[in-house]
Order: C-alpha cells, then structure tokens, then sequence
C-alpha cells in the first residue's frame, strides 16, 4: 500500500502511510495509542475506504472498498474480539457463512454436510497445531487462547494470502501467549504474510521479521527484527532521540514517504 | 512500555462446580430438569385427583396445548436471534378471525379461507420484521405495537357480530379429526423409523469418514427412549375414551399430530440448515455473524415472518378447536403462554440457544398445571399465580446458567 491517507473530521489518523507485507514474513506493526494501528489494518481489511493512497496486491494495483472483496483476495483479519459466536462449536464457527450442505431439498433447505465440513476442520486444527479439547467443543467452553487459536484457524482455511491480526495476545496468559507465537510461526512456514498489531512488544518481538512504527499517523521507522532491541523500538514509538536506526528503515520522521515501492 | 499484568487462566479453568449446576447447564439449558419437573406435576396432580392422568384427560391436555405450542414454536425461532415477540397472541387471533370471517361470513370454501388467515399472518410478520431490521426499532417495541394494532384489526374484522361461529366440517375438521388408531400407529412407526434411519445414516458417514461417533448403546438408548414415549402417548389416545361406551371416542386427535409436524419440521431447519445456523449465529454474535457474509437483516425478517405464520397456524388450530372466533381470541393469557412454554422448555431469553422441542416441553409444563389446576377447580387467581412461579424459576435458571456461562467462558 502507498501514501495511505485516512482523516475522520479534525484527526488525521494516517498520513501518507506505506505498507509493505511479503509472503512468508512476519510484520510487526507498533504504535502507542492512537498512532493509527487500527486505522492502517481496517484499510487493509476493506473496513474503511482511505482518502488517497493505491492498495497493491500481487504486483497489481487493486480497489478493497468493503472486507469482503479484501476476503476474496486471500486477505483475512482477526480482530481483537475474535468475531466468534460462543453459543456454536468449532466446526459451525469456521464454516460460518461458508458451510457445505449434501444433496436433497432444494430452497435453501439442504441438511448441512456436517461430516465433511468435521473432517476439514480436523485437518486445519491439526496442521495448526491448535489445542482444543473437540471441534466440537462450543467456543464458550474454551479458554482466551484457544478461542485465538480458533479465530486464526478460521482465517487460514480459506486459501488466504495474508492474516491480520489484531491484538491478538492482548487478553492471554503467558501459556496461551506462548500458543498463539507459535501459531503465527506456523503460518509464516505456510507462506502466508502475517500482519501482528501489538503494543506489548515483549510478546511479538521474536517471531517478527520486520517492525514497522507508526507514530500519529506517519511510518516513523522500519526495523529487522533480528538486528534491533527493543530500546530502539520503544524508542521510535515513543519519539525519542536515539542513536544508532537498525536494519532496513532510518528513523527520520519523514521515513514513510522515503520507504520503496510498496508491495 | 506497556507492563500489563496478565491474569493466568484461573477463571477458565473452574468447570468442575457442583453436580447440580452442571445438571443444569447440560446442553445449553437442557431438557432434564422440564422432565423432571414434568413427573413431578404428574405425580402431584394425579395424587390430588385421579382423573388426571386418565387417557380423556391426558388426551385433552395435548389437543389444549397444540395452538398455543404452536405459536411457542415462533417464538423459539424468535428468541434464538435474540429478539421478541409481543404480537403472536394478537396475529393468532386477526389470522382466526380473518378465517372465520371468511368461511362463515362470505362463504368461502374452507381453504381459501385458512389460506387467508395464514397468508395473514405471514404478511403481519414481513412487515412487523422489516420495521425492526430495518428502521432498527426494537423488536420489543415494533411488535408491542403490533400487538395494539393487530387486536384493533381483529374487533374491526369480526364487526359487530362479536362471536363468529364455525361450522364448516373441514375447518372444524382441523383440530378435532380424530385419526383411526391404525394411522395413529402408522404416524407413530414412521417417526421412529424415521429417527433410527437418519441416526444410524448419521453414525454410518461419520464412520467411514473416521470420526467419532457416540457409543451404539447410546444411540439405541435415545431411540428406544422416544419410541417408548410415542408409543405410550398413541396408545394412551387410542384407549376408547367415550364415557357412554355406545359410540367408541378413540385415535389421535388431528390438531396433535399436527403440532407435532410443526416441531419437527423447524427442528430440522434450526439444526440442519444454513438457514437454521444463521439463526443461531445472528443471536450468538451479531456481529461475527455480520462479519461472516450473513445477510443479518434477511435472516431476522424471515424469523419474524415464520413466527407470525406460526402464530396464525396456532390461531387458526384453536379456533377449529373451540368451533369459534371471538372478540376475545388470542387475548389474555395465550402471549404470556407461549412465550413462557419456550423458556420453561428451556429456549434463551438471551438469544442463541434452545430448540424447537422447547415448546413441546414447555407447553406441557404450562398445560398440565392449568388443566391439573382445572381438575380441582382452583379459582383463576391461584392459576395466573401458580404459572407466574413456574415462569419465574424457569427464567430464573436460564439466567443462572448463562452467567454461569460467562463465567466459565472468558
């Protein structure tokens, strides 16, 4: 995505933002606060329509005006509420909107292929390695981890390309943190671009590749993950004068307009 | 730097609570406690009065609930999105009346007439759920409303006749066909062959897909346990009630089977269908469901639509019933009943959980304390009293089960 503009009355919550997300990768997206986080992923998502900027997908210039024609890219957010419907099981949450039905009556009335769609889920739950006790399981009876882990599998059944997701440690313990940094690992070996908003650093800052800052509204820094500490991080989060920029990106102010051709 | 002190998971891990409570979360608001109950009732009522479970009087019970179940069975569809409504009582009795009207008065052949009265009905919903969905007011209040309005419609329908009587043999024939025994066996074989085929169709898929299925022994359990009940329930109706013993008074009464058919036809549609998932996701999660490509208001429209089509089927069954529509049709306490039976059966206030069974069990819940309450003559006073009661604790466990819910989901 280039020069990513997005204003809601006074606030200019994105100013000429780039984005970048490689298959394979994984992209830390940082801020304080207020930085324009959401509003950068819910561009991506198709939620909001930015006021200027060009969205490139595959080398292609493309037109995301509403989440489902992100979705028919490839392209699948997890927000931070999950999105799931506590009173249905696994299965029935993951095919939501998408289930298979069997032959028989016409009119909207076919049996749902309940066999076939268990039998798919198995499969992506346990590819993903997701602990939960059954597919079966309603997601009221799963833990703040789990029902991640549920969220994430539903974002990766569908062939996509790249997963957003949000905040997605926000709510868990250390256990379940640990969980959801390996599935995000697990994706990354699928080929997928996977996209983490977080402000707990700590949490994602050894399964990313590259961190991209945002500081209110702009792309203030780009860092590779493997060459920078998280001092540096903070450092370009928070606006404070520090020495040495590591990896990729400088940490000059205007650093979003100077960034490559975006993906 | 954002130090945030993470709770570990100890409230998702208390699940193992008191025997009771997980009794009663069993599946979602669970049917054993309504059966339990239900035995209860029986065993108090048969104690104070022998006639109560007497084959004439057991036989009543079911042909009383089967109009007022019937309209349960709407608003379980309408309680599972998580809405409500108030007008079911109000539809029943215009949709009646709309028939009676019809038949007696114009001289139409009797199934223009029905069809009118439920066509009727239909219409009321599209409106009534177009009006929430999509000028987003309450259901609460839209259907409030309608049910101001539609009893305004029924006074101006009816006229100033007041009491319209019904005397064509097939809209009297509705309800009050009794079905020669053999049929009644017949219906009978047909529902439990029909259950053992899809169970065991069921098992057979999952089987060759290599996935779990239940033990056998449960599987022969649940369907030798619902054979036994229809069995008995057909022959406890096809015992010759007649008191004379001249003319024989034996078979299933058509308004039963009837009912019956409307439970499980949305039985099927809620578990088995898009359509019936939908339902459950719209009042599951609004919103993921919204998120999912579900198509909210559709969904929302056609359950208002089925619940006032279903209110007017249950309008038109009591109306066949009673042989006659009057001013006061659908009035008094046929809302609050219906309403109660979906919760008492074990459907959520709150939206997303229950089943079409529910109004079965709740009606006979509710039923078997009005008609026990009619065998020893209690005044209405203590009747409208004793089903508040009822109404309460059953309101009151689903509210407990869904906060115990809460607690142990997040």
């Amino acid at each position: 995505m280039r020069g990513i503009s997005k204003r809601f009355g006074a606030v200019q919550a994105l100013q000429e933002v780039d984005f970048e997300v490689y298959e394979g990768e994984v992209v830390g997206l940082v801020g304080d606060n207020g930085a324009g986080k959401s509003t950068l992923i819910k561009a991506i998502a198709g939620v909001y329509r930015p006021d200027s900027g060009q969205y490139f997908f595959e080398g292609r210039e493309v037109n995301v005006n509403s989440p489902r024609e992100a979705t028919a890219l490839g392209i699948e957010t997890v927000y931070q509420d999950l999105a799931l419907c506590d009173n249905l099981d696994v299965v029935s949450n993951l095919f939501l909107g998408r289930e298979m039905v069997g032959p028989g009556v016409p009119g909207g009335l076919q049996p749902l292929d309940e066999v076939t769609m268990e039998r798919e889920v198995k499969r992506v739950i346990r590819e993903l390695a997701v602990r939960i006790p059954s597919v079966r399981s309603q997601i009221s009876g799963l833990s703040g981890g789990q029902r991640q882990g549920v969220a994430v599998a539903r974002s990766v059944m569908w062939n996509s390309k790249v997963v957003l997701l949000d905040e997605p440690t926000a709510a868990l313990g250390v256990a379940q943190t640990r969980q959801v940094r390996e599935l995000i690992l697990r994706l990354r070996e699928r080929g997928l671009g996977v996209v983490v908003i977080s402000h707990n650093l700590a949490d994602i800052f050894d399964v990313t590749d590259r961190i991209i800052v945002l500081r209110l509204g702009r792309r203030v820094a780009t860092f590779d993950a493997h060459g920078v500490n998280q001092e540096q991080v903070v450092g370009a989060i928070t606006g404070a004068v520090f020495g040495s920029s590591g990896g990729l990106g400088s940490a000059a102010p205007a650093a979003g307009n100077a960034e490559g051709p975006g993906k | 730097m954002n130090h945030r002190v993470e709770s570990p998971e100890t409230v998702a891990k208390e699940d193992s609570a008191s025997p009771l409570s997980s009794l009663l979360t069993l599946g979602g608001g669970g049917s054993v406690p309504v059966i339990v109950g239900l035995i209860l009732i029986s065993i108090v009522f048969q104690a104070a009065n022998q006639n109560f479970l007497s084959p004439v009087n057991l036989t009543n019970l079911m042909v009383q609930i089967s109009a007022v179940g019937t309209i349960s069975v709407g608003i379980v569809l309408v309680l599972l999105i998580g809405e409500i409504d108030l007008s079911v009582g109000a539809v029943s009795g215009l949709a009646a009346a709309v028939m009676a009207v019809l038949s007696a008065k114009s001289g139409q052949p009797a199934i223009m007439a029905v069809l009118a009265g439920i066509v009727t009905g239909a219409a009321i919903g599209l409106l009534q759920g177009f009006w929430f969905a999509k000028l987003h007011v309450p259901s609460f209040v839209v259907t409030l409303a309608g049910l101001l309005g539609w009893q305004g419609a029924l006074l101006y329908v009816l006229g100033n006749t007041g009491t319209v009587n019904l005397t064509d043999p097939m809209i009297t024939g509705i309800a009050n066909t009794r079905l020669p025994v053999e049929a009644g066996v017949a219906v009978g074989i047909l529902f439990v062959g029909g259950l053992a085929f899809t169970t065991f169709g069921e098992r057979w898929r999952r089987q060759k897909a290599e996935l779990e299925t239940e033990p056998t022994v449960a599987a022969i359990g649940r369907i030798a346990g619902v054979a036994v009940g229809v069995f008995v329930a057909i022959a406890i109706m096809s015992v010759n009630r007649s008191p004379s013993g001249f003319t024989p008074i034996q078979g299933v009464p058509s308004a039963v089977p009837i009912f019956l058919g409307f439970i499980v036809i949305f039985d099927y549609i809620t578990r088995s269908t898009r359509f019936g998932r939908y339902i459950f996701a719209v009042g599951g999660n609004e919103e993921a469901a919204r998120r999912s490509g579900i198509n909210v208001d559709r969904v929302r429209i056609a359950v208002f639509c089925l619940a006032s089509t279903l209110a007017a089927c249950g309008g038109i069954l009591a109306g066949s019933r009673l042989l006659a529509v009057n001013q006061s049709s659908g009035s008094g306490d046929v809302l609050l009943n219906s309403i109660a039976a979906a919760v008492i059966g074990g459907t959520s206030l709150f939206g997303g959980r229950g089943s079409a069974w529910s109004a079965l069990l709740g009606s006979l819940v509710i039923g078997s304390i009005a008609n026990g309450m009619d065998l020893l003559a209690l005044s209405s006073s203590i009747k409208f009293m004793v089903t508040g009661a009822v109404l309460l604790v059953a309101v009151t466990l689903d509210a407990y089960t869904r906060s115990r819910r809460q607690q142990t989901g997040r």
